[in-house]
């Protein structure tokens, strides 16, 4: 218990030693884009929904981003069977954290998870998804400058292509993938949409509600202040 | 006032009237109106720091409110769900998205904890500006001090609740500092966390405390408190006597009722407040990542320790004051002895109505040496604050040496330099334009 301490104590101190600044890409904006969302869900339910689970998810729910029961029926329902399902996988724990060392998290929360002061959530996942790069010393065959020593094989490659750590600390694109440099940054930028999109997806309704709620409160201000003014007006 | 010396109500011959009569004979609802409201004569001269009681208040009821609609959801159990996420977790997130408008019943209750600290540190400041907590409100001080404790005891409870990584393992860094008292710490910290490490029995524990024995606790201090403050009437910005110079009915001439006079005024501060809380509840509910914690939406894993444990902002100026202690005493870890000063920074408010011996209460006539050595305190609690939340550096640790230092010196060396500072004569009644 003491040793757990002392590590607990020191923890802190060795993040800060070898807390290199992380420089992050600025993830484009895409929330109230329904396109780019759509496109975003697309590309997590076929890429990322194999291994992650979104478990606090239901399928049902992306009628927030403009589709219906019917669309996300005949489109996105692979992993379950009725659209008011969350979105959960068939790979069991066990045997994925025999496979990659550690069982893929759940991402519905991630684009949250994943903030800190050197930038928001979604940049982290977009800066993320575009700098894995070739790695043989790693059982995957890939590395990440982001996520150092990363458990997760790059799932797009074919999309991105190959890239390489150059001498000068610098990605080399080495083999091109399917889409173009733009096409991929896209791609990821939708993804990474859908995801903040995913870790709340209240969050644009809550803002509209904000502005409503703040006007109520401007109109029962003046009316409160009135009635203070009138009560208070024999004080002397 | 007793409550019995006020008249009780004579039916005017309506049903209300006689309903009023029937229960007046049975129950003392008139007298307590009276005494507490209609008839409670409050200095007129209340200023902005005056809010925060009745503030305090409003969010005391809105996280007991809140609190009530999230328990019916909320489920302390650390064991993990079939998506390997721990159930506490997942019933957190189920009444995000799930439960109709759980979240911003969630968003309230999160943005509520760290409100409630703000307001009772405005609180606080208040009554040390004005000397509030001066002979005869003492014990009206005293149970502020306790209510101060049972809070900061159920905001460490509720932070374990949502499983998060810093739910976990800022309650691992804190529980584990029983483990410093001698000889019985180690045994103490087992029977804390009802296991050897911190799991399923501690979460439930923690669970038991936050939403039953501490707001029971705190709900009786906050009627102590009240009872208190109107037995001995309320101190106000000029710190003088409101009883001394009453009119011919034996009502202060500078009191005015607390209703409606001033229930139409707090009205007014309640509207700004939610304005205030609004902003932060619907725009941004993660307050920049101080009060909900970014690395607590990773579900608590005891494998994985973050790169940087942070407690909330409210406890880092206590956490700072235990981190500068790093001597050895008397052969006991220097760990022990910053328990103490963390427990010490809190319960020295306590002796404040005791240390303090300046002739006059409020700032408004203290002399310099009082507005100067107070003004160093504040900034010292604040970059105690600020100091808490980094992680340290052998730089960051001197200047919170320093800090914990003069934030002690300050509450110790009262009784001299309050003595000796050149104080205003105070005014016969309050000043009121």
């Amino acid at each position: 218990m003491k040793k757990l301490f002392v590590s607990l104590l020191m923890a802190p101190v060795l993040a800060f030693a070898a807390g290199a600044e992380l420089h992050l890409d600025k993830a484009p904006d895409r929330s109230g884009d329904v396109a780019a969302l759509q496109n975003g869900a697309k590309v997590f339910i076929n890429y990322c929904l194999s291994c992650h689970s979104a478990s606090y998810m239901r399928y049902n729910r992306l009628q927030d981003i403009g589709l219906t029961d019917d669309q996300i029926r005949e489109n996105l329902l692979f992993t379950a069977d009725k659209v008011g399902e969350p979105m959960k996988i068939s790979m069991r724990r066990v045997e994925a954290k025999q496979w990659f060392g550690a069982a893929p998290p759940d991402l519905t929360v991630i684009a949250r998870a994943r903030a800190s002061e050197f930038g928001s959530g979604s940049d982290w996942l977009y800066t993320y998804l575009r700098t894995f790069f070739r790695d043989d010393t790693r059982p995957t065959g890939w590395n990440n400058t982001v996520f150092a020593n990363v458990g997760m094989p790059h799932v797009l490659w074919e999309l991105q292509g190959e890239q390489v750590m150059g001498e000068d600390h610098h990605l080399k694109l080495v083999k091109p993938g399917k889409l173009t440099l733009e096409e991929y940054d896209t791609m990821v930028a939708d993804l990474v949409g859908f995801l903040k999109y995913m870790g709340e997806p209240v969050g644009e309704f809550r803002k509209s509600l904000g502005v409503a709620v703040l006007l109520v409160l401007a109109v029962l201000f003046v009316l409160s202040y009135a009635l203070k003014r009138e009560f208070w007006k024999d004080i002397h | 006032m007793a409550a019995s010396n006020f008249e009780k109500f004579k039916s005017d011959g309506t049903l209300l009237g006689n309903v009023t009569e029937w229960v007046d004979a049975r129950f003392p609802l008139t007298s307590m109106w009276k005494q507490h409201l209609s008839e409670y004569y409050a200095p007129k001269n209340f200023n902005f720091w005056y809010f925060f009681g009745s503030l305090a208040l409003l969010v005391l009821v809105m996280q007991i409110v809140t609190g009530i609609f999230l328990t019916m959801h909320y489920k302390p159990d650390a064991s993990l769900n079939a998506s390997g996420v721990p159930v506490a977790f997942a019933s957190v997130e189920y009444i995000m998205r799930d439960v109709p408008w759980g979240w911003l019943i969630r968003y309230m209750h999160s943005t509520g904890a760290s409100a409630f600290f703000i307001v009772i540190y405005l609180h606080m400041f208040r009554g040390m500006i004005y000397g509030s907590y001066r002979s005869p409100r003492e014990l009206t001080w005293l149970f502020g001090v306790m209510i101060f404790l049972a809070l900061m005891a159920e905001a460490f409870a509720g932070y374990l609740l949502p499983w998060g990584q810093m739910s976990y393992w800022g309650a691992q860094v804190i529980l584990n500092l029983f483990s410093a008292i001698p000889f019985v710490g180690e045994y103490l910290a087992t029977w804390i966390r009802g296991d050897f490490v911190i799991g399923d029995a501690t979460l439930n524990r923690m669970f038991s405390f936050h939403v039953i024995a501490i707001p029971f606790v705190l709900a009786g201090l906050v009627v102590a408190h009240i009872l208190a403050l109107h037995e001995t009437g309320s101190n106000n910005p000029d710190g003088v006597e409101i009883k001394k110079k009453k009119d011919e009915h034996g009502i202060p001439l500078d009191g005015i009722p607390f209703h409606p006079y001033y229930t139409v005024k707090d009205i007014v501060g309640v509207v700004v407040f939610l304005m205030v809380f609004s902003v932060i509840v619907f725009f941004m509910p993660e307050g920049g990542g101080y009060f909900l914690e970014y690395n607590n939406f990773f579900p608590a894993d005891p494998m994985v320790t973050p790169p940087h444990i942070a407690p909330v902002w409210y406890f880092t100026p206590y956490y700072s004051l235990l981190r500068a202690v790093t001597y050895p005493l008397f052969g006991i870890d220097a760990k022990f002895w910053g328990v103490i000063a963390m427990g010490a920074g809190v319960v020295i408010f306590a002796f404040l109505p005791w240390l303090d011996r300046s002739p006059v209460k409020s700032i408004r006539y203290r002399g310099p040496l009082f507005k100067v050595l107070l003004a160093i305190w504040v900034i010292c609690f604040f970059v105690l604050g600020y100091l808490g939340v980094l992680a340290p550096t052998p730089g960051r640790t001197l200047v919170s040496q320093i800090c914990t230092f003069y934030y002690f010196a300050f509450f110790l060396t009262m009784p001299i330099w309050s003595k000796l500072d050149k104080c205003k004569p105070e005014p016969d009644r309050v000043t009121f334009k």
